[in-house]
């Protein structure tokens, strides 16, 4: 009613004592965040226009050196120069991220849209089988699908994909779910428009459209996770360059060679932060677009 | 009861005691120091002791920023600069915060509209009311506990005890605008201000509230009433402060200015009024628009027949509703079938099924002869476009990914216009219609104002080629003057297209302007039905009765309109 | 006597939630590659004869068909015998509680100081100066992204190796619970108090508090008596949230700190192929779930009466 003219009052008074951030607004972190993701994007696709050196290369004679001099960030326990292992090791931190991100949010996607448009039934054996998963933490469902599996990178990829299945699903299912109640597909019905048309024209892309924005947050968790298998031993495995294997080894120097757990951590936290305040930044211009 | 049936009003005499609130010059600005927005500016009123003033504007006209000024609550950002601000001869300008704490609710009583939002849905009635007391007061909780008891009796709460100890959420919408009356007076202020006390509730429950602040008025305490709706402010107030973009263009005791207004702004929005006074003129300044599209030619017969019916929702409880039940009715080409009632009477899932949306456990839905369970998928697909709607919340009904243009696009695809320079050509000629122009498709809803997005939404509807619009109550969202422009469009589009409105709405002047037979609806029955001026003019069911009783009457007869 | 009955509606889907996560566990118990018999004896190593093979699958009842022995292992797990371990010989249930105390002793003390920290951080920083408010927010969600490993190592790094303030790890004595507390603490605090934040935030501009304000009341007085209780109700449901990160961040801690626990025992049985132990940990954690999720909906309904009325 005209609690309406009110609230739209209200809103007019906020937006002018808070102006709205602009295209050119951009933050300073955002900024050397993108810059960051610039540079990870060549060590992704060219590493060795960055660090022509082979990652793998060993050099015991030259163990444990810090970080300065010939080697910009040291050398590893077998003389392994840490700048070219980290760039070599963004690849695959990258990858596996990346294709777990894309395995989770592929099957949760098909799982999401059976289970929103498909018979009441069918939703509900789905939203059961989601609602158990909710009650196991993520890295366990992984750490099940890899005692089953074995270790390895390839296994953890699918493990960690797996295992975000349920999260993106029943992301996807809620938008569903929101988006054939809504009055804007009622409209729509009034039109005259075929069942199929609806869905592929209404439901489906704004069902869709939130679940780009988390992906982009979720890679970047899924990078995390992914370190942390690799950490635990269950994804890549020395002497791989991988972030996470290579900090579980540097765990064993901490004391005497601490730039081998620095380094790697940094570089991996820098990705992951990078990544979140990007995707965070889109969100929040995705959220304005759809307003309130 | 009108204004002329009232026996509070103050004559506008000198005031014997310095005024209550006293405002000189006040301008407040928004916004950083080198871009400020002006929200309020040179405004300048006095308040007396006795007196109760209204403050009339539509959005935007800082009306509710000036009332929250005089508790310096003006928001954050804000500054207020005034030649004179005083309360009861004390200068708040400057006041520090820890003064104005002291001020704030023991004598100064504010109160918001909506209660279910301004009451703390969490703590219980009783200690939301005796809030005050505790801030401002040494009493013990037992006397506190009296106190309470005692506001909420003065205020016309039954059963005190039970509704102290009960949330918010448990009382009906007249009894919690009560509740919260009583915590704004619980402290014994000398002034009360109310900002849109009355919206937000059913016609009837507004009326008791309108009885209650009259009913608050003493010879010592001032009030402040912060309004849109005029008819209300007739009800209460002895002078009316008219305000606009910021400014006041008129002020005067109630008579002078709602009898005789003086300038053309308050003239418009008391033209813009819709009543029985208004039926047949326009209610906007602008002049109607010319729709030349060759159209087809309308049935004779009833273009909708609704028969007996009924629809039961099942709750998440298990409980069964009759929401609808045997309602019974039939639209003729070129006329407009109003549905009246308050919430929960069950006029929009009736309105759904006319539309095709909701199926009728009982009855049917005839649209040209056939009801829409005789047909096949294909033609209900078909039957769909003959019945369009246009909704309350008109940026809902739009694809949130969709500019102006493609929401057109996607209605004349529907139906089989080409793609192309014919698409592009209809939809700008619809925009003209609604009073938009062509750089409008490329903009999204969700920059437009209230108006401009119904009148896409009416643009998108008539792009159909529909012979009903389905209308659920699409103006009630809208400032008076937008509402007049949108109700005059849609006048002008039913005398040259010949398209038939089902009109819900629970505004009983809306719906008197519009309509030329009406259905009241109370519990999902139609208690009455009829042509719109004999039953309201003569109305027979006890509710109608008392529906049309609570209506704050405004007269607008003496009105001079447009066209 | 509502709340009786959502009470005991919540117990009924708990209920279905451990039952479906013992079905999968059995269904994956029953995907291993490999022979379960030739596991228990050792592995393909041991090569055990053929006679001592079939005297352990007559005495796991690994021969009966798939059915009777589904029902056996809900049997068993109803009554909490989750299964023997493959590798420790012990039954599982024994082996998870020799190491539930020392996990949740972390969890507990990591969880109340999150709580704790985020509660203040957001009940200081919400609707303040938009460059305090980015500074904090900018911390959090640097802590959010930042993995738990790695924070650990930071403090690990700082603390005990620069500082030597506190052990590099082990299980003695209250000062070895520290850092990996704190690990845990501050690898969940970042979202919490981001999202305690945004919802003090949003109540913080609704009508009621406005009327607060208009009575004469102070505003810190306003936060904590009107706006908190309010803010605190989305936040109960972040304990899923919460449950689930302390879980799995506890496999990661206490393999960095070297403590005992639910997560090395994990992790050991995940080296091993210890199929029994892994969702023996598995069953447990959902049970945890489902204990405190209906926990919090019984505060849930304490702290607002229009759930269990309305």
């Amino acid at each position: 009613m005209t609690a309406e003219i009110r609230a739209s009052e209200t809103r007019a008074l906020r937006s002018v004592a808070r102006p709205r951030v602009t295209l050119w607004d951009l933050r300073p972190g955002l900024l050397l965040a993108i810059g960051y993701l610039v540079l990870l994007a060549v060590a992704f696709v060219a590493p060795d226009l960055l660090a022509p050196g082979d990652p793998l290369a060993v050099d015991p004679q030259r163990s444990f050196q810090p970080p300065g001099g010939e080697h910009l960030l040291g050398t590893d326990d077998s003389g392994r120069d840490v700048y070219t292992r980290i760039v070599h090791g963004a690849r695959l931190s990258l990858l596996t991220g990346l294709a777990a991100t894309a395995i989770a949010t592929t099957g949760g996607t098909v799982v999401g849209l059976i289970a929103g448009l498909g018979h009441r039934v069918l939703e509900g054996v789905i939203m059961r089988l989601l609602d158990i998963t909710l009650a196991v933490p993520e890295l366990l469902l992984a750490l099940v699908v890899i005692t089953l599996l074995g270790g390895g990178t390839s296994n953890a990829i699918w493990a960690l994909g797996v295992g975000g299945i349920p999260y993106y699903a029943r992301m996807v299912r809620a938008q569903v779910h929101l988006a054939r109640r809504s009055t804007y597909v009622e409209a729509a019905t009034t039109l005259g428009l075929t069942r199929l048309t609806i869905i592929l024209r209404h439901v489906l892309p704004n069902s869709i459209r939130p679940l780009v924005v988390l992906a982009t947050i979720g890679v970047g968790s899924m990078i995390g996770a992914g370190a942390s298998l690799s950490f635990l031993g269950l994804g890549a495995e020395p002497p791989s360059p991988e972030w996470g294997a290579a900090l579980s080894i540097g765990r064993n120097f901490i004391a005497n060679a601490p730039w081998l757990v620095i380094v790697p951590a940094a570089a991996l936290t820098l990705t992951v932060v990078s990544i979140t305040v990007v995707g965070r930044e889109l969100r929040r211009r995705s959220e304005g677009r759809t307003g309130r | 009861m009108s204004l002329a049936e009232r026996t509070d009003v103050r004559p506008d005499t000198h005031h014997v005691a310095p005024p209550l609130v006293e405002v000189a010059n006040l301008t407040v600005r928004f916004g950083p120091r080198h871009r400020p927005t002006t929200v309020v500016e040179g405004v300048s009123f006095t308040v007396g002791r006795g007196e109760a003033v209204a403050l009339v504007g539509e959005s935007g006209s800082g009306k509710s920023v000036t009332a929250r000024t005089l508790v310096g609550l003006t928001g954050a950002g804000a500054t207020v600069t005034a030649d004179r601000l005083r309360f009861d001869g004390e200068d708040v300008l400057r006041l520090p915060e820890r003064r104005w704490r002291r001020i704030r609710g023991a004598r100064i009583g504010f109160v918001l509209q909506d209660a279910l939002a301004s009451l703390d849905a969490l703590r219980r009635v009783g200690q939301e009311v005796g809030e005050p007391l505790k801030l401002h007061t040494d009493l013990t909780a037992r006397e506190r506990e009296r106190k309470v008891l005692e506001l909420l009796t003065l205020v016309g709460i039954p059963e005190p005890e039970l509704r102290a100890r009960q949330y918010p959420h448990e009382l009906s919408g007249g009894l919690r605008q009560r509740a919260l009356i009583a915590s704004a007076l619980a402290a014994g202020p000398s002034f009360l201000i109310a900002d849109e006390p009355t919206t937000a509730l059913d016609t009837t429950v507004q009326a008791q509230i309108l009885d209650l602040l009259r009913s608050l008025k003493t010879r010592d305490t001032g009030m402040l009433v912060v309004s849109h709706d005029l008819s209300v402010v007739a009800q209460i107030a002895d002078r009316v402060l008219v305000m606009r973009h910021g400014r006041i263009v008129e002020q005067g005791s109630v008579d002078a200015v709602l009898g005789d207004p003086q300038h053309p702004y308050t003239k418009n929005l008391l033209a813009a009024v819709p009543s029985a006074a208004s039926k047949g003129s326009r209610l906007s300044p602008t002049p109607p628009v010319r729709l030349t599209h060759p159209t087809r030619p309308r049935p004779d017969g009833p273009i909708v027949e609704a028969d007996g019916l009924t629809k039961v929702f099942t709750g998440p409880d298990h409980r069964r509703r009759t929401v609808v039940s045997a309602v019974s009715f039939t639209l003729h080409a070129g006329q407009t079938l109003g549905i009246v009632g308050e919430s929960g009477s069950g006029k929009t899932t009736t309105a759904r099924m006319v539309l095709g949306v909701e199926t009728p456990d009982e009855g049917a839905v005839r649209l040209l002869g056939r009801s829409w369970t005789e047909l096949d998928r294909v033609g209900r697909r078909r039957t769909h476009r003959r019945v369009q709607a246009i909704y309350q919340d008109p940026l809902s009904s739009f694809d949130p990914r969709f500019t102006v243009g493609r929401v057109i696009d996607e209605a004349l695809g529907a139906i089989g216009v080409r793609r192309g320079r014919e698409r592009r050509h209809r939809a700008v000629e619809l925009l003209e219609w609604v009073r938009l122009g062509e750089d409008y498709l490329d903009r999204r809803p969700i920059e437009l104002s209230g108006g401009e997005r119904q009148r896409v939404a009416i643009a998108r509807a008539l792009a159909a080629e529909p012979d009903v619009i389905v209308c659920d109550e699409p103006v009630s969202a809208l400032d008076v003057s937008v509402q007049a422009q949108v109700l005059d469009l849609l006048v002008d589009i039913q005398r040259q297209l010949g398209i038939a409105y089902l009109f819900i709405s629970h505004d009983l002047g809306v719906v008197h302007h519009i309509a030329d037979h009406v259905l009241v609806m109370k519990d999902g029955v139609v208690v009455e039905s009829g042509d719109v001026d004999t039953l309201f003019r003569e109305p027979r069911h006890p509710y109608t009765k008392a529906l049309l009783e609570a209506i704050p009457r405004l007269d607008t007869a003496g009105v001079r309109r447009h066209g | 006597m509502r709340l009786l009955k959502r009470i005991g509606f919540r117990l009924l889907v708990g209920i279905g939630v451990l039952w479906g996560a013992a079905t999968l566990a059995f269904a994956a118990l029953h995907l291993t590659a490999g022979d379960p018999a030739l596991a228990i004896l050792g592995g393909p190593d041991a090569r055990p004869t053929q006679e001592v093979l079939e005297q352990v699958r007559r005495e796991y009842g690994l021969d009966d068909p798939v059915i009777v022995q589904y029902l056996h292992y809900l049997g068993r797990v109803a009554t909490g015998d989750l299964g023997q371990s493959y590798v420790l010989r012990v039954p599982v249930l024994d082996a998870i509680g020799e190491q539930i105390w020392s996990t949740a002793q972390l969890a507990l003390i990591a969880a109340t100081t999150a709580i704790l920290l985020a509660l203040t951080i957001a009940l200081l920083t919400a609707r303040r100066r938009p460059w305090l408010r980015s500074l904090v927010s900018g911390v959090e969600v640097v802590l959010a992204a930042t993995p738990t490993f790695v924070i650990g190592f930071a403090l690990l790094i700082v603390f005990s190796f620069t500082l030597r303030l506190f052990p590099i790890g082990g299980n003695s004595g209250p000062s070895s619970v520290v850092l990996p507390a704190l690990t845990l603490a501050l690898s969940v605090v970042g979202t919490l108090s981001q999202v305690l934040r945004n919802e003090l935030e949003e109540v913080l501009e609704q009508p009621f508090i406005l009327t607060a304000r208009t009575r004469g009341m102070r505003d810190a007085s306003v936060r904590v008596l009107h706006a908190l209780r309010h803010a605190v109700i989305p936040t109960v449901t972040m304990s899923g949230f919460l449950v689930a990160a302390l879980l799995g961040g506890s496999v990661i801690t206490e393999t960095l700190f070297a403590r005992q626990g639910l997560g090395t025992l994990l992790l050991n049985a995940v080296y091993a192929k210890d199929v029994p132990v892994v969702l023996g940990v598995v069953i447990l954690s959902a049970g945890v779930y489902v204990v405190i999720n209906l926990a919090v909906d019984i505060a849930y309904s304490l702290i607002d009466p229009r759930v269990v009325t309305a």
